[in-house]
């Protein structure tokens, strides 16, 4: 671990999460998660379904609240973060505005936050262009393929300068051509605009390509059961993925995550 | 826009079948004109009333079409506006709308039509209100409860997009929840239309102003005039058919991502 003394952008220490589920015995869906996560970091977390991996980026998110142990975004409580709008969030479903056209999303949380005409269409332009979709501002979300919708997802989670991304499984349910794709978009975006990203997928290749750090995390009781530096070396590209490094990175991952699940159910 | 004819084609088709199988048959088998009319006497009499109605001497039908329409869209304003209203008024506060819905609902399920000869006691059997009410009332719940629906039924993720934006509940509500439920809006208003003008022509049957569709169609009918009542039905159908066609076109104008593609 890092030893700094800038604190941490996302502090996690003994975060517990409980379900109660009506007529049935409460789930644990997250056991003493601690967790610190730095300025300009791409931190995924990975594990298979029920290890609790999106339901912590829903407590980043103040989506969901922790049952007990202290978490904080920007050193403020995450529903203070929240209103402070600190975090632009990307689900795996596009989750686009039919009745909106591409730019009037990405356009729609400036408008939220009251920004004026005509910075939001030049910001939404800008953004548009960041994820090579400039030419189809005027487009419906329905006239776009999955991926083009979940780069228009992207454009909009960062059309008010977010310092902090939070990605749930965004490239879930692309094919592995796009997904691969969008991956090296995704790493260029994360360069040029410096933001900090907590991404969650389940797929390992993603997981190590992408990011700086790997959290490996573990079902029933979701849990953390190890963090992996990744030092692929940048800029990375389709080469990354050939280089012995990356396979030797992905098998270390791949081992831990065996390590980690029991097959006791 | 280019129409296709070979779209329509079959539909033109079978709409020239039936009204010569019609002609053809009850002509053959000498039928009486008070079971079913010819299609050629049916627009004989509509012919008639039309280069009356040209030649300025006027039309009873035509007039007893305008003042049944009229009738049917004054309810149908009245009706889908407040149950418009009410449904937005009670998805803000979410338990009114939980506790007037199984109201509603069963409401819906009631014969509304059966409360016409209240209505005509309540407003006058000559004022056009009575009938307006009666329309209002029948589409009055559907609006409701379909637009509660489309203010209610939101893909939870993008609420939760809302919330992650920190918007007040006035701008979920003007940016997601009505513009969500403007489909099924439009799909209550599609419902709704043919239904006013059967909503007025029946209510019309338990009396009402002479140069109505309903009282029309009764008066020719009990003088054996069937022809006539025939060519009454052909006006209300008519004209419930173009409403229905303009909820149609307005919204694919006004609400083009409910029914893409």
């Amino acid at each position: 671990m890092t030893a700094s003394t800038v604190p941490p952008v996302i502090r996690a220490a003994g975060v517990n999460k409980i379900f109660t589920v009506r007529n049935a015995d409460p789930v644990v869906a997250l056991t003493d998660v601690t967790l610190d996560i730095y300025a300009g970091e791409f931190l995924s977390l990975i594990g298979p379904s029920g290890c609790g991996k999106s339901t912590l980026l829903r407590l980043i998110a103040d989506l969901a609240e922790p049952t007990s142990g202290e978490l904080t975004v920007n050193g403020k409580k995450p529903a203070q973060a929240r209103l402070d709008r600190d975090y632009g969030m990307v689900f795996q479903a596009a989750t686009l505005y039919d009745w909106r056209n591409v730019t009037q999303n990405v356009q729609l949380p400036l408008e939220i936050m009251g920004t004026p005409k005509a910075e939001r269409e030049k910001r939404a332009q800008e953004m548009l262009e960041l994820v090579e979709l400039g030419k189809f501002g005027r487009h419906y979300p329905w006239q776009l393929s999955g991926g083009m919708q979940q780069r228009v997802a992207i454009a909009r989670a960062l059309a008010f300068q977010p310092k902090l991304l939070l990605m749930d499984e965004p490239f879930g349910a692309l094919d592995e051509f796009t997904r691969e794709r969008m991956n090296l978009e995704l790493l260029r975006i994360w360069q040029a605009t410096q933001t900090t990203v907590v991404f969650v997928t389940h797929s390992i290749a993603e997981a190590v390509f992408l990011s700086s750090r790997v959290v490996v995390m573990s079902p029933r009781p979701g849990r953390i059961t190890s963090v992996l530096d990744i030092d692929l070396p940048y800029p990375r590209n389709f080469e990354t993925r050939e280089l012995p490094r990356f396979f030797q990175l992905v098998t270390q991952v791949r081992e831990l995550l065996r390590d980690a699940h029991t097959f006791d159910e | 826009m280019r129409v296709k004819i070979q779209e329509y084609l079959p539909t033109i088709l079978v709409a020239a079948t039936v009204l010569l199988a019609w002609e053809v048959l009850v002509t053959a088998f000498n039928v009486q004109q008070f079971i079913l009319p010819r299609p050629t006497r049916i627009w004989g009499e509509l012919y008639g009333e039309f280069s009356s109605w040209v030649s300025g001497q006027g039309s009873i039908l035509f007039e007893s079409g305008g003042a049944t329409f009229y009738e049917a869209i004054g309810g149908f304003i009245l009706g889908c506006g407040s149950g418009i209203l009410v449904a937005l008024i009670t998805a803000r506060w979410t338990v009114v709308s939980q506790a007037l819905m199984p109201f509603a609902i069963a409401a819906n399920s009631v014969p509304i039509i059966a409360f016409a000869p209240i209505m005509n006691n309540w407003f006058g059997l000559t004022n056009p209100a009575s009938k307006m009410a009666i329309v209002a009332i029948i589409v009055f719940f559907p609006t409701m409860i379909n637009t509660v629906r489309g203010l209610t039924l939101i893909d939870p993720r993008q609420l939760e997009l809302m919330r992650s934006y920190a918007a007040s509940p006035f701008k979920i509500l003007w940016s997601v929840r009505i513009p969500n439920a403007v489909p099924y809006i439009f799909s209550a208003l599609r419902v709704a239309s043919p239904l006013s003008m059967i909503g007025a022509v029946v209510a019309e049957f338990f009396g009402g102003p002479r140069a109505t569709l309903g009282v029309f169609i009764t008066q020719s009918a009990s003088g054996f005039d069937f022809a006539r009542a025939w060519a009454a039905i052909v006006v209300a159908s008519a004209i419930g058919i173009t409403f229905y066609a303009t909820i149609i076109i307005a919204e694919r104008v006004l609400a083009p991502w409910g029914r893409r593609g």
